[in-house]
């Protein structure tokens, strides 16, 4: 591969490495994922088809890919196949699993399989939301300052550095305690607007190495305009990379969700994973021995991420020839 | 050297005056009248009564002079560590409520990022490129990584606490205990300090696990790597300078993590009732204590702050390249 294979961190301390809010520091390789440079059609097509060739036989991101999959399929026929309403009072409180109520039922005697399906939802289209939300901020951001540079760049930065340091948790606890409704659009878009940062680091390294490069000067040359080269020749030769990115912030959307909801600052009219947990916890369910209520939304959250994760790994051997197990 | 530190500084400054900023504009910009939403807990029948005190409390906020004045009698506060009076613990000054509550916050916070991040900068080093390690760090690290802090806090306070009653939960120490020096309590305030801790260690040493191995892997296909082995270098050399390498932008990357640590570290303390700033955060919530919501966004943001600046310095120390470079550009 032609890209500069310049080492995550040899940009000195502002190096872009880790994305992720929710997921500690998880390391996006960063120049690795890049594309083929100035392909040529035919090469790029048949680079297409290797990456689909590794992709198929990639176990991490076919296993992660189906286990995905299944809970995307859940969450969007789970108001269908759930057995009770989730609101509603249907059985005696605090109910051992059983076969009539197959995760029990909570304090106030709801079903909580049923919970976990609507929840399954919300958890999911706050993480979209918010990986949706930060991206577009993100890259509108980055690729202006990596592509323009010089004093708009050096602005950019500044705002990007400052907005990484306001600890989000704690400015949605300020904000959302003053708020008496609050929706999924709320929460997705207050996530977004926190964290679009790590899409912006990461987007403006990647277009600081691209312009420089010889068919970027030619697209600019030919008298392209900046917005044209940089979405037509700059952002394609990073895809792989931002897809990357993309997948990482949505499953730390839905664990900064999770918190949020377990504070009991989430949606106010709806059931998500983390308002379960939440409820849980506010009805003693810890004293009372009922874990029923509040460890299946954790496991499906850790499954939901942890899946995420992997496809992330997978994907990264996809993509970068260097890190396939040989 | 003075160049790095001034455009650090200046960044840092502006960060300080957006978060204060935004300390004092989010109960301004949100609906409602703060004055009102107060009174409203007072149940009052009369009207003019409700018309009497409204006026004597807006007058008591500072809230009927101009807005540019509010501003900068919050600036003048916040220089004067005056960020109000605590409603819930009325009439507590809020910065004394917060003071109480940051050494057990700190407590948690530094042993389990200190330790997190050595042990697992270490393991992830130890794991890359090596199958039999990677396949059980690997799939541990995501696991830890992927998980809520909340669940795993409410899931160790149950397992180990409620259920098995190994460790208490609920407290800093044992009810009926008074702070003093001796032995017994000191260890139960080991005992309840412990499972808090860990909840925020695993789910930070997983993050870091992961980030290290992958970095590691990097660095042994660079082509330094490469050429050290050519020339015969023993793999635990080619190792080690893979490692000082991948260790820079996990340290860039601490900096990133602290604002979601300190997140976690807040839902871990309410879960176990410890009496952190996240407990603190909570009843406020509960409470809608807003001065004392203020105060402490405000006092975690100077944290956040001051932490990084302090990985800055430590990245200068540790990576030559940035002092070579700064002298360089110095002119």
């Amino acid at each position: 591969m032609s890209i500069a294979q310049d080492k995550p961190g040899s940009a000195g301390p502002d190096a872009v490495t880790s994305v992720g809010p929710g997921v500690g520091a998880t390391e996006v390789s960063a120049p690795a994922a890049t594309g083929t440079g100035p392909a040529v059609r035919g090469l790029a097509s048949r680079r297409r088809w290797e990456f689909l060739y590794f992709a198929v036989h990639n176990k991490k991101l076919i296993g992660a890919t189906v286990i995905e999959l299944l809970f995307v399929v859940l969450a969007l026929i789970g108001p269908l196949i759930a057995p009770y309403d989730p609101n509603k009072f249907v059985a005696a409180p605090n109910l051992h699993p059983s076969l009539h109520h197959l995760m029990g039922t909570t304090y106030f005697g709801q079903d909580v399989a049923s919970q976990l399906l609507y929840g399954l939802r919300d958890s999911y289209l706050v993480g979209f939301l918010g990986a949706l939300f930060a991206s577009l901020v993100g890259m509108t951001i980055g690729f202006t300052a990596g592509y323009r540079g010089g004093l708009l760049d050096e602005a950019l930065q500044l705002v990007t550095n400052i907005v990484v340091m306001i600890p989000s948790l704690v400015l949605l606890i300020v904000i959302a305690s003053y708020l008496k409704t609050r929706g999924v659009l709320f929460e997705g878009v207050f996530i977004g607007v926190t964290t679009w940062p790590w899409v912006a680091r990461a987007v403006r390294a990647q277009t600081f190495t691209l312009r420089e490069r010889d068919f970027v000067d030619l697209a600019r040359l030919s008298g392209k305009r900046a917005t044209s080269i940089v979405i037509k020749d700059i952002a394609p030769n990073m895809a792989s990379y931002l897809f990357l990115v993309l997948i990482l912030l949505f499953g730390s959307s839905i664990l900064l969700a999770a918190n949020f909801d377990f504070l009991g600052l989430g949606p106010t009219n709806t059931i998500s994973l983390g308002t379960m947990m939440n409820q849980s916890m506010l009805w003693s369910a810890l004293n009372l021995h009922v874990w029923w209520w509040f460890i299946p939304p954790g496991v499906v959250i850790t499954i939901i991420v942890a899946a995420l994760l992997v496809a992330n790994v997978g994907l990264d051997e996809v993509f970068n020839p260097k890190l396939r197990e040989t | 050297m003075r160049r790095y530190f001034t455009r650090k500084i200046i960044t840092y400054v502006l960060a300080f005056v957006v978060g204060t900023t935004i300390d004092w504009g989010v109960p301004r910009l949100m609906p409602g009248n703060p004055v009102e939403i107060y009174l409203s807990k007072f149940s009052l029948e009369s009207n003019g009564a409700w018309q009497s005190l409204n006026k004597v409390f807006t007058q008591a906020f500072g809230l009927n002079v101009p807005v540019w004045d509010q501003y900068w009698h919050f600036w003048y506060g916040v220089l004067h560590g005056n960020f109000g009076v605590s409603y819930t613990d009325f009439p507590e000054p809020v910065s004394h409520v917060i003071l109480s509550a940051v050494p057990y916050t700190l407590a948690l916070l530094v042993p389990a990022i200190v330790l997190s991040y050595f042990l697992g900068n270490r393991v992830g080093a130890l794991a890359a490129r090596r199958k039999a390690l990677d396949n059980t760090v690997l799939p541990v690290g995501y696991v830890f990584q992927a998980m809520p802090y909340a669940w795993l806090a409410l899931a160790m306070a149950f397992y180990l606490g409620a259920y098995a009653h190994w460790f208490p939960i609920g407290g800093a120490y044992a009810l009926g205990m008074l702070p003093n020096f001796s032995w017994s309590f000191i260890s139960s305030l080991l005992f309840h300090w412990f499972l808090p801790f860990l909840t925020v260690f695993l789910v930070s040493f997983g993050g870091w696990a992961i980030g290290m191995r992958n970095l590691v892997i990097y660095e042994l296909e660079a082509d330094y790597a490469r050429y050290l082995r050519s020339l015969g270098a023993s793999q635990r050399l080619v190792r080690k300078y893979a490692y000082r390498n991948a260790v820079l932008p996990q340290l860039s990357g601490l900096a990133l993590a602290l604002g979601v640590v300190i997140g976690g570290n807040i839902v871990t303390e309410v879960v176990f009732a410890y009496p952190g700033l996240g407990d603190l955060i909570y009843k406020a919530i509960i409470n809608e204590d807003y001065f004392l919501l203020q105060g402490i966004f405000l006092f975690i943001v100077i944290g956040v702050l001051l932490a990084n600046f302090l990985i800055d310095i430590v990245y200068v120390i540790i990576d030559p390249r940035t002092r070579l470079s700064m002298q360089g550009s110095s002119a």
